[in-house]
């Protein structure tokens, strides 16, 4: 287990890795209040162009919270700050991989630089994270 | 067409929410939040929270009531059938739990044009019953085709 202390510039944090069945955007539309239908209505997001119903973006942006809270075992108080840019479109069905290496450590503070990709699609890009170890 | 800015300083009434265990529960579940701290009473209490508490994540539920109407404002002007949200930030400070009642201010921040696009920045402070600021979110939305 890695500890959030620990850490030092350079290290990886353990990859999160999580597929979205066909529904989770009907789901988190309920969840969040988010119902844009070009999240749960495929044939709507293919007449406006989409290859079909796209993720939330902030969903993705709750794993890339996830994968970085998992460093304090997903204790709310750990996640202190977290910026992202959503740079593509995320699909149910597939695989979406958190991934990050710290970028700063220390006086208690880790500043973690993530990613979100599924295959070569980078849907998160240059997030940061900011964690306060216990 | 330049990008209209007068907007650039608006802010817009404060919206409540008011938080529940099970919106909590469904959210975490959503989400994929495991910890118990996010499902049981006692779990959360056990681990030095006052009740049952949200995952950091919560505060966009607790937000869109007041972000919507800043997005959606016609002095705004941007045209939802091309918005994207280009980037999303979130500083946290005090944790939400079941029971709590959250006021969030939206203002926008900045409005501008680059490469044909419009970029719109707003501005989310949100602070519990206390006055205690539990989140500040800045939310960037690109408007294609200005």
């Amino acid at each position: 287990m890695v500890e959030l202390k620990n850490l030092k510039e350079g290290d990886s944090i353990p990859e999160l890795k999580v597929t979205p069945d066909k529904y989770l955007p009907h789901r988190y539309a309920g969840a969040s209040g988010d119902f844009n239908p070009i999240h749960i209505d495929p044939d709507f997001a293919k007449q406006v162009g989409l290859p079909g119903n796209i993720l939330h973006g902030l969903w993705m942006m709750a794993q890339v919270a996830r994968g970085n809270a998992q460093l304090a075992d997903g204790d709310p108080r750990a996640l202190r700050r977290l910026s992202v840019q959503f740079r593509g479109m995320g699909f149910p069905e597939q695989e979406l991989v958190v991934s990050g290496t710290v970028k700063e450590a220390g006086d208690g503070r880790v500043l973690i630089d993530t990613v979100a990709a599924q295959g070569e699609n980078q849907v998160i890009r240059n997030a940061q994270a900011e964690l306060v170890a216990k | 067409m330049p990008v209209k800015t007068d907007a650039i300083g608006k802010q817009w009434p404060a919206a409540t929410y008011e938080v529940g265990a099970e919106k909590v529960r469904e959210f975490a579940n959503a989400i994929g939040a495991a910890n118990p701290v996010h499902h049981e009473h006692e779990a959360a209490r056990s681990a030095g929270f006052r009740d049952l508490v949200a995952p950091p994540m919560f505060c966009v539920v607790y937000c869109a009531r007041a972000m919507g109407p800043a997005i959606l404002d016609p002095e705004v002007g941007i045209n939802l059938a091309t918005m994207l949200h280009g980037s999303q930030e979130f500083e946290w400070d005090e944790p939400v739990c079941d029971g709590d009642v959250i006021e969030t201010t939206a203002s926008c921040k900045e409005i501008y044009e680059k490469d044909g696009k419009g970029f719109y920045v707003f501005e989310s402070v949100s602070t519990n019953q206390d006055g205690k600021r539990t989140v500040t979110g800045t939310w960037t939305n690109i408007v294609r085709g200005v």
